[in-house]
């Protein structure tokens, strides 16, 4: 067979590595596929290109894959995504200043994310009442796992996301920039921009997105359903060649020429010992050099997070339910889980022989009753701030 | 003229050369209300602030991300906005795309009313790369051929020969070896370089 000419789009950020590491270690030229890879500046473009055919697949956030399918604010087209090429990886950094605010008003422990929570909703009346503006959050797009992530965890907290505070979109490498001159108080975004704001000295991190959710699918090798269809072979090769990569990232004897693979110029261009950071889960999270390890800060293949899971899909898609970016139908929620093929990453490398984790709910998150993927609204009745339409 | 002159354009594009192209084929076409936004920060702010029915913003711009939040509804956008195509119009955001350009408009607006700007801005954008390439062109002609002079110039020295002659002594090589004449003398400047 001949070999296969694709373009695929990527934003330079650490969960691209499986898709990178596929390319540039040579397991998609080992199945016979020519890959070119293409740096994008903005989801919308990566989002656009894909749909119409300029890209074959794309590293995509996993709610644009489900926004897109169900035609929300962009042109329907339907998205499958055969493997989740990274689960959690964000970070919520937060200004010194905001920082300092939060640990005054803290009760209980730092790491916990209902604490910081409420500590942040006093900062908010406190500034509320002294006249002061409502602190700015920045986050990378609307339908973003960032965007979701920081209203589902400030929400627990008793802060209206869209009355207490401003949340905005930033294109992650402004994130450090606005931070220090003051433009956001806060942002929500993936390595490597948490630790840049931190070894600059204009950010704390306060959470690992992994505090808040133990199991979040945050990008996804996406491609067009109608492609899925018209090159079965062809995207199993792909499956596969990411299957090799990620086996390959997640061997820590490896670690080091992947921050180095990864930190090219034309790849993700920073500084490769801060991408190891990240691969390791073992962040600088204070300007003062304190440390914090997670090992599950960002999962890339291991404990089963290559699998596309439809629960996820099922929890990004109520979230734009809670926050009234679509109006419920069991239809588009059929179609959210759908977005998800385990099918095809089972096809391509055999079904796993059991579950690879052991989050009983598949999500985890910090607070509230078990997620249901079958039951939106069961979890939307058991938040009480929200906008559903 | 079959152009609404009463629509306010925006255009936030970071290269001023390619705004300038744009906003003189909107004039020339009757739209007298443009305004160009060459600096990104508190983008939302600034086009709230123009309040305008149709924006216009290149694709090399990572602030394109920054529009799409005016689809949404909440405090921080007034006037909801939408991307330019619709279900049915598939072929002008290829269009569109391609030439490295897309549309915003105010919800609502009637879609065919919109479409000769859009046409605009895609034949101008293409008009725009087709120079750039020239420009491009240009210069690595230039480079290549100040590399020659300075090859020439190094045989004439080296083997005392008259500048014809160097000429021809390259471009036989060049024929001899199935290279272009810029290689070899870009090996001849290397070489001398290595060998000083």
């Amino acid at each position: 067979m001949t070999d296969k000419s694709l373009r695929i789009g990527f934003i330079p950020l650490v969960d691209a590595s499986a898709l990178i590491v596929a390319v540039d270690k040579g397991f998609t030229a080992a199945e016979g596929l020519d890959v070119t890879l293409v740096r994008e500046v903005s989801w919308s473009n990566v989002r656009d290109k894909l749909n119409i055919g300029l890209f074959d697949a794309a590293h995509l956030l996993a709610p644009v894959a489900i926004a897109s399918s169900l035609g929300l604010a962009q042109v329907k087209v339907p998205i499958v995504a055969p493997f989740t090429l990274g689960v959690n990886g964000n970070a919520i950094t937060v200004s010194p200043a905001l920082h300092a605010a939060i640990m005054k008003e803290i009760e209980g422990n730092p790491v916990d994310p209902m604490a910081t929570a409420k500590a942040l909703a006093r900062v908010v009346t406190a500034r509320r009442k002294a006249g002061k503006d409502p602190l700015t959050f920045g986050m990378t797009f609307p339908f973003s796992t960032h965007n979701y992530q920081l209203r589902f965890w400030m929400a627990a907290g008793g802060i209206d996301p869209d009355e207490d505070v401003r949340l905005v979109v930033l294109p992650p490498p402004y994130m450090v920039d606005s931070l220090a001159n003051g433009h956001v108080d806060a942002f929500c975004v993936g390595a490597p921009w948490n630790s840049v704001a931190v070894d600059f000295g204009v950010g704390h991190i306060l959470h690992f997105v992994s505090d808040i959710l133990a199991r979040a699918a945050e990008k996804v090798l996406a491609v067009r359903e109608h492609w899925s269809r018209e090159n079965p072979l062809i995207l199993a090769k792909l499956i596969r060649a990411h299957g090799r990569a990620a086996d390959f990232i997640e061997d820590p004897a490896h670690r080091e020429e992947v921050s180095q693979i990864l930190a090219k110029p034309e790849r993700i261009g920073v500084d490769a010992e801060v991408i190891h950071r990240t691969l390791v889960g073992r962040l600088k999270v204070s300007p003062d050099g304190a440390l914090r390890e997670s090992s599950r800060y960002l999962l890339v293949g291991r404990e089963g997070a290559a699998r596309p899971d439809p629960v996820q899909a099922a929890w990004l898609y109520a979230q734009m339910v809670r926050w009234g970016q679509a109006a419920y139908s069991s239809e588009g929620l059929k179609i959210a889980r759908a977005v998800f093929r385990p099918d095809l990453y089972d096809a391509a490398l055999g079904q796993p022989a059991k579950p690879a984790h052991a989050v009983a709910d598949g999500v985890g998150a910090f607070t509230g009753p078990d997620f249901d993927g079958d039951d939106i609204a069961a979890h939307l009745a058991s938040v009480a701030i929200k906008r559903v339409h | 003229m079959a152009a609404d002159s009463s629509f306010k354009i925006v255009i936030v594009d970071e290269s001023p050369i390619r705004a300038a192209i744009l906003n003189e084929g909107l004039r020339d076409a009757g739209f007298t209300s443009v305004e160009h936004i060459s600096e990104m920060h508190n983008l939302l702010a600034r086009i709230y602030a123009m309040d305008p029915d149709v924006i216009l913003i290149d694709l090399e711009n990572p602030s394109r991300d920054i529009l799409e939040q005016m689809f949404q509804v909440s405090r921080a956008v007034r006037r909801p906005i939408a991307m330019f195509v619709d279900q049915s119009d598939a072929a002008s955001i290829q269009e569109s795309v391609e030439a490295g350009v897309s549309a915003y408009i105010v919800d609502g607006l009637k879609k065919e009313r919109i479409k000769p700007i859009l046409d605009l801005c895609i034949s101008r954008f293409n008009a725009f790369s087709k120079l750039q390439d020239e420009l491009d062109r240009t210069k690595s002609a230039l480079e290549d051929r100040k590399v020659l002079d300075r090859a020439k110039g190094l045989l004439m020295k080296m083997k005392g020969l008259s500048e014809d002659e160097a000429y021809v002594l390259m471009r036989s090589t060049a024929m001899r070896e199935k290279k272009k004449i810029g290689e070899i003398a870009q090996s001849i400047v290397t070489a001398a370089e290595l060998l000083k």
